[in-house]
């Protein structure tokens, strides 16, 4: 079915037939104070001709360094494959259909995307995928308030080195629902989270604890000791996770006793490319008994009156559509198109492949790792174990030598001076599989030439 | 035609409460409301010692087509949640009166339970719903 527009005509004849004067007039009962008249900053739309020679020239803009930036996104070889299948017109939505099981194919698409995520985290639930990962978290925090039936405090505690961004869009979407952040330091020393520092949280009503691992600093948290203590304390625990670490690191359905109660993390490593920071896509899976408190679309696997097999989505009660005001969650959509991408990667990964991209990226990270500390005035930040990524601290400030780079086309990841001042001089840098020995060596002898020249001047 | 229980009261919302010989109330959805909802698959109850207003949502109960909130008839105190319902939410549909019941709230006073609908009422209530 073509979408037509309604014309001038269309828009008068409706008009006329409902009595209303103007398009305006529909929407006199928002007051006036409330009304914004004009967006103040944001240009005239552009024609397509205009917007495509604009976006090009952005394009060129961000170069095509050699990067070896992280910090919640990350560059993974993504197979051609991938996105051919995903452009396919049976796929090219952005949507979850709305008349959603005459689309069977992509209902089983999200059944298996949600079968996938259900394994890799351990956990029985899956949603159709959330907005990206700070989105998720916040949704994890509501969740938790809501799933959490003894727990009346609103309060969750999250770690100092949670990615920043999702500090910021958690209390940005949850705080002005009556829900409280409070941050729990880490160890100076391993730049893991520091148990101690949750001893005066004990005996107090707490709704949940978010664990990020590996977190913000690439650092491994003792998982197990910290759900354990939140689950004796009472609180749920929120695990935030990159999805392909978990082909080596225990699921979080496994720490400590008794497992995480909400898994959520961005799953832009699966298949999404970095596309100047989005869109991505989040994920979130839970157990069993939670199910009902869970955001987003669910699609389940049933049987027709032939006792054929067919997918549905189920547990639509809980949405607004048919809950309206007291829907679980306003989020009843999905990142349709970059949950297909990642579906599609990880059937063609396999669980044998996505452990082979984490091993690669985990090994040549320790090698930029080794080959950047042997730079005079570089030093590593934090003694804990690590993934794929890692601080490391300068005694001159990072961003003239991060300029330095730049202007040698090297992207070198981080300054963390505007998030962890703290630390003094420090930087976040990562590698992934995607990088060559040749690529570590080009950037070390690069930082050694900056820095040398940074202490010159 | 719905059934409607004798001895019990009702609401214009569809809730029934029965006065227990222990001065707790009893309180559940009726046989008009289940066969409304349909087939239940999920019954929200309120936690125990919770106090709930006359009117007040304190519990939900979801059918394949629907959900909706559960009004308290009285003021009070939850003292006691019927748990089989976590796992057998159809009991609601095979016997709303009986062993479908949902709460029993310790009453703020007795006379509130007396100022509903009584069966004569909430069948009135019914035929002019058209049920």
């Amino acid at each position: 079915m073509p979408f037509i527009p309604h014309t001038p005509t269309d828009i008068d004849e409706m008009l006329k037939v409902i009595g209303v004067a103007n398009v305006d007039d529909l929407f006199d009962e928002i007051p006036a104070a409330l009304r914004v008249s004009g967006l103040p900053g944001i240009p005239e739309g552009l024609n397509e001709m205009q917007i495509g020679r604009l976006m090009s020239e952005r394009a060129r803009q961000d170069g095509r360094p050699l990067s070896f930036l992280g910090a919640g996104a990350y560059e993974h070889h993504i197979p051609s494959a991938v996105w051919a299948i995903t452009t396919r017109g049976e796929f090219y939505s952005a949507y979850t259909p709305y008349q959603a099981e005459a689309s069977q194919g992509t209902l089983q698409l999200i059944y298996e995307y949600q079968t996938m995520m259900a394994s890799l985290t351990g956990m029985q639930v899956s949603n159709a995928s959330l907005y990206d990962g700070g989105s998720a978290v916040a949704e994890a925090a509501l969740m938790a308030a809501r799933a959490h039936r003894r727990s009346k405090s609103l309060r969750v505690l999250v770690p100092q080195a949670l990615h920043p961004n999702y500090r910021k869009v958690a209390i940005s979407t949850a705080g002005n629902q009556g829900m409280r952040f409070e941050e729990i330091a880490y160890q100076r020393e391993s730049g893991q989270m520091d148990l101690a520092a949750l001893k005066p949280f004990e005996g107090q009503d707490i709704t949940a604890l978010v664990i990020q691992q590996p977190n913000f600093f690439g650092v491994l948290e003792d998982v197990d000791a910290l759900t354990d203590w939140a689950h004796s304390q009472g609180a749920f625990v929120i695990a935030v996770v990159n999805p392909t670490s978990l082909a080596i690191l225990k699921p979080p359905g496994e720490w400590g006793t008794k497992g995480a109660d909400i898994v959520v993390g961005d799953g832009q490593p699966l298949g999404v490319p970095l596309s100047s920071g989005g869109p991505y896509f989040g994920f979130m899976t839970t157990r069993m008994d939670y199910v009902r408190s869970m955001p987003g679309r669910i699609v389940g696997r049933t049987v027709d009156l032939d006792g054929k097999q067919g997918f549905t989505l189920t547990l639509q009660a809980r949405e607004q559509h048919i809950r309206r005001g007291k829907a679980t969650s306003n989020i009843c959509t999905n990142q349709g198109l970059l949950m297909t991408a990642a579906t599609i990667y990880l059937s063609l990964m396999g669980p044998v492949g996505l452990a082979r991209v984490a091993e690669a990226s985990h090994q040549r990270a320790q090698e930029l790792v080794a080959a950047l500390t042997r730079v005079k005035g570089v030093r590593l930040a934090f003694g804990g174990p690590r993934f794929h990524e890692a601080v490391l601290q300068f005694d001159r400030p990072v961003g003239p030598i991060l300029r330095e780079l730049e202007a040698q086309g090297l992207q070198g990841g981080l300054d963390l001076a505007e998030f962890h001042p703290e630390l003094g001089p420090a930087l976040l840098v990562c590698a992934t599989e995607t990088k060559t020995a040749a690529d570590i060596e080009r950037y070390a002898l690069a930082l050694g030439e900056a820095v040398r020249n940074a202490r010159a001047a | 035609m719905s059934q409607v229980a004798q001895d019990i009261r009702y609401t214009k919302s569809h809730e029934w409460a029965r006065l227990l010989p222990d001065g707790t109330v009893e309180i559940g959805i009726s046989d008009h409301a289940q066969g409304a909802l349909g087939d239940l698959v999920f019954v929200e109850t309120p936690d125990v010692g919770r106090a709930v207003a006359t009117g007040e949502a304190c519990a939900v109960v979801e059918s394949v087509k629907a959900a909706s909130d559960v009004y308290s008839p009285i003021s009070g105190t939850v003292v006691a949640v019927n748990a089989e319902l976590a796992t057998t939410p159809e009991l609601i549909n095979q016997d709303c009166y009986g062993r479908g019941w949902m709460m029993r709230v310790q009453p703020k006073s007795a006379s509130e339970v007396e100022a509903m609908l009584d069966a004569a009422a909430y069948a009135a209530v019914l035929a002019a719903e058209g049920g």
